[in-house]
């Protein structure tokens, strides 16, 4: 690693639109916050309706919660907070323009999030062979079955969409993971990894709001 | 500036110096790959103009239909009329119309400005924008859409039998073009501002289009994500809105206007910031308490995300959400009002001057009070059970978006169309077509009131007879104002290659975008400006004027 003291590439210089790079910075990050709260609203309809919906089937809803893995819900949760404490970490790296631990960090952000990735999959196939996948292969019996439909049915429009965000998380990752390896940040110039960390930590906060509604409210009950 | 001559013939319509028009080439790959805030403005331009058309096309086709009981069209098809009107008209015309064209075009300039905060992003809202029409355009030519531009579950999820998922797909992506183009003007606003362009010294357009921003990031997601659970309950025959299915088609209701309403004000904010401009340029007047004005639009943007169930009186909210939702009614007429008072004292004792672009101004402030004082008697509960999804629901808010926006529209088109080419329109053949069109749009909405009120129910291919007469009348309207629309697609078209050269200031106006040459060039100033007065400094005394 001594090519960690290589010179890092020159300061960039701010797009046409800006006078400074400091600017330009505050602009993105700005951009960044502006478009988590279109996402807040996003979710934010989709929470509404689980909330209308288990106030209407409360039998139903805690019967569906009682289906859910929460083992693997769980250990995914920790996985996702460990990532946000790994992006958390890259974010401080790069401030101190440490060109290779961003990158470490980065790459350990990614690889958590695939590995979450990877559990909820291995969750949507336990629940696919329980036929609890809406619309597709839906076989539920009782007086409750059509309450636990709804709750599926939101289930996985609501972790889906979470995993969508996911998955372009972990590309933002590995662009900007990339271009740290390369050198392309330094104490000064740094806005990348911190929108991403940004982006990240709401993906994360998704999730810890997703976590108590489908795993745990539905177990409080008797 | 009158000394300037009319050039002969020539391929580009605007032969500047150093314009945005010729700077960086003139090809279509120059165009299409822009990152020039005003040239996408141009784009943009050109592409609702081309909706504008096809939405009008439909317009005049539920008109026709409507001059004799029971009409040329069989219901199916009139349903799929009026829903590719509404459709179109309001995602594809009115939502972009102000913020993506003058909005684009005027705000780098108004702040002083390069560009927008993210130029790419802009290039990307219209790329998303022209997918969205596209996706739109092929499911009205495949076979059309029949729901409404409500959608209303559970006919759009279940019994339509309409192209409903693709029309759902188009309006769900044109959102995001909203969404962007919202995100970029509020970082712009924010830290994009010349030195000394504090707050208080914003025109109150760049005001208007901030406030509507705010509605735009905000309210278009909840749009998005229900428009996509009703995709899903119709592919998958699964979901949350219809009752056979264990839903709720009042939540599909509250989530839909959750965003249609404030979609209202995103359609008429960026008018008022129309207007507040071209008002004390014509009076000659500062502009009468500029802080009222702008904290009017703010507070509505605001109120307005808490009205939304006065769509819903008779839908089965509880009687104590009606009057909850009817007393925030009458609350957001307040700011609309102090607007239209500040108009009219900017006009008092004002040297003003009857220019194509005041006419409209006028117009619009007219029509939109007629459309908001019927507004409040919607908000009015029992008044409301007897006009609901009457004419005079149709009447009330097409003197809104129409009366008033499209009227602002095209007062903001005038106004700053030698800013934008760089040419003086044919004044005169301008004011005609601003009367035409003010007449013609009273003629046609107008009888719609009273038919609303006599009992005629909208959506309807036919009606009883004795509504024949109004429908004439109205019918009659249209015709008018669609030469009305017609005639400035003339004007305007020859004033690009024949039009006089307009100079950099040819209202005499305040304002940085006037200080810049026309066209102005690519990154709008030679030297970033520096702001040390508040805006509208206008004087009484009469200005010389080149028209």
């Amino acid at each position: 690693m001594s090519d960690a003291r290589r010179e890092p590439w020159p300061d960039p210089s701010p797009e046409p639109q800006y006078a400074t790079m400091a600017q330009q910075a505050e602009a993105a990050s700005f951009g960044m916050w502006v478009f988590l709260a279109t996402e807040v609203l996003f979710f934010g309809g989709m929470l509404l309706a689980y909330a209308w919906a288990r106030g209407s089937f409360p039998a139903g809803f805690a019967e569906a919660g009682r289906h859910t893995k929460i083992f693997i819900g769980s250990v995914n949760t920790v996985v996702l907070l460990t990532s946000s404490f790994t992006m958390a970490w890259a974010v401080n790296a790069a401030e101190h323009g440490r060109r290779r631990p961003t990158a470490w960090l980065l790459a350990a952000t990614a690889l958590l999030a695939l590995l979450f990735l990877a559990l909820k999959g291995v969750e949507y196939h336990q629940e696919w062979t329980e036929h609890l996948v809406p619309g597709l292969n839906f076989r539920e019996e009782g007086p409750n079955a059509h309450a636990v439909e709804l709750f599926y049915f939101l289930y996985f429009m609501l972790t889906g969409i979470h995993g969508i965000h996911v998955t372009i998380g972990i590309g933002l990752i590995a662009v900007t993971m990339v271009r740290a390896w390369r050198g392309a940040f330094s104490e000064r110039y740094y806005t990348p990894v911190e929108v991403t960390g940004l982006y990240w930590h709401f993906v994360d906060i998704v999730w810890i709001f997703l976590y108590p509604l489908i795993y745990l409210v539905g177990r409080s009950g008797p | 500036m009158t000394t300037a001559t009319v050039t002969g013939k020539t391929d580009e319509p605007v032969v500047g110096t150093r314009n945005y028009l010729t700077e960086g080439g003139v090809t279509l790959r120059s165009w299409l790959l822009t990152r020039d805030h005003k040239r996408i403005a141009i784009l943009y331009t050109l592409s609702i103009t081309l909706f504008f058309f096809v939405g009008g096309a439909a317009a005049t086709l539920i008109r026709l239909n409507l001059v004799t009981p029971p009409g040329i069209f069989t219901p199916d098809v009139y349903n799929r009329l009026f829903t590719l009107h509404g459709i179109v008209m309001v995602w594809f015309f009115l939502i972009p119309s102000i913020p993506n064209t003058m909005g684009n075009f005027l705000i780098p300039l108004m702040i002083g400005a390069k560009d927008l905060a993210f130029p790419r992003l802009n290039l990307l809202s219209w790329y998303l924008y022209m997918a969205a029409g596209l996706l739109a355009l092929f499911a009205i030519v495949i076979g059309g859409v029949d729901t409404g531009w409500t959608f209303y579950t559970p006919f759009s999820s279940m019994y339509s039998n309409g192209y409903v998922v693709l029309a759902l797909a188009a309006v769900f992506t044109a959102g995001f073009s909203s969404i962007l183009t919202g995100l970029n003007f509020i970082v712009t606003t924010h830290r994009m501002r010349a030195p000394g362009m504090t707050w208080y010294r914003l025109p109150v357009f760049v005001w208007s289009n901030y406030a509507t921003s705010i509605i735009m990031v905000l309210a278009t997601p909840v749009l998005a994500i229900t428009l996509a659970l009703v995709a899903v309950e119709r592919l998958l025959q699964v979901g949350i809105f219809d009752p056979a299915l264990g839903g709720d088609p009042l939540l599909f209701q509250h989530l839909f206007w959750f965003y249609s309403h404030p979609a209202v004000y995103i359609m008429i904010l960026p008018g008022f910031g129309v207007i507040s401009e071209v008002v004390p340029c014509f009076a000659r007047k500062p502009l009468f308490g500029y802080k009222f004005v702008v904290w009017s639009s703010i507070t509505i943007s605001v109120i307005g995300f808490f009205v939304w169930a006065h769509h819903m009186f008779v839908a089965g909210i509880s009687l104590y959400a009606g009057l909850v939702f009817s007393l925030l009614s009458y609350v957001i007429a307040v700011p609309s009002a102090i607007k239209v008072f500040n108009w009219t004292a900017t006009l008092h004792k004002g040297w003003i001057s009857f220019d194509a672009p005041m006419l409209y101004a006028l117009g619009f402030i007219g029509l939109f009070t007629i459309g908001g004082l019927t507004g409040l008697f919607l908000a009015n509960l029992a008044f409301d059970v007897h006009v609901t999804d009457t004419y005079f629901v149709v009447a009330h808010f097409h003197y809104i978006m129409v009366g008033g926006m499209v009227s602002a529209y095209f007062a903001g088109l005038h106004y700053w169309w030698p800013k934008v080419t760089g040419r003086l329109y044919h004044e005169w053949w301008a004011r005609i077509a601003a009367l035409l069109i003010f007449f013609g749009f009273n003629l046609t909405f107008f009888p719609q009131f009273i038919l609303g009120y006599l009992g005629m129910q909208r959506r309807y291919f036919s009606y009883a007879p004795e509504f024949q007469l109004w429908n004439i009348f109205s019918s009659a309207g249209a015709s008018v104002l669609a030469v009305g629309y017609v005639l400035p697609f003339f004007y305007l078209g020859w004033s690009l290659f024949r039009g006089q050269r307009a100079g950099a200031n040819p209202w005499a106006a305040t304002g940085l975008e006037w200080q810049t040459s026309s066209p102005p060039p690519t990154h709008n100033f030679d030297r970033t400006p520096t702001v040390t007065r508040p805006p509208y400094q206008y004087r009484p005394e009469p200005e010389p004027q080149d028209v």
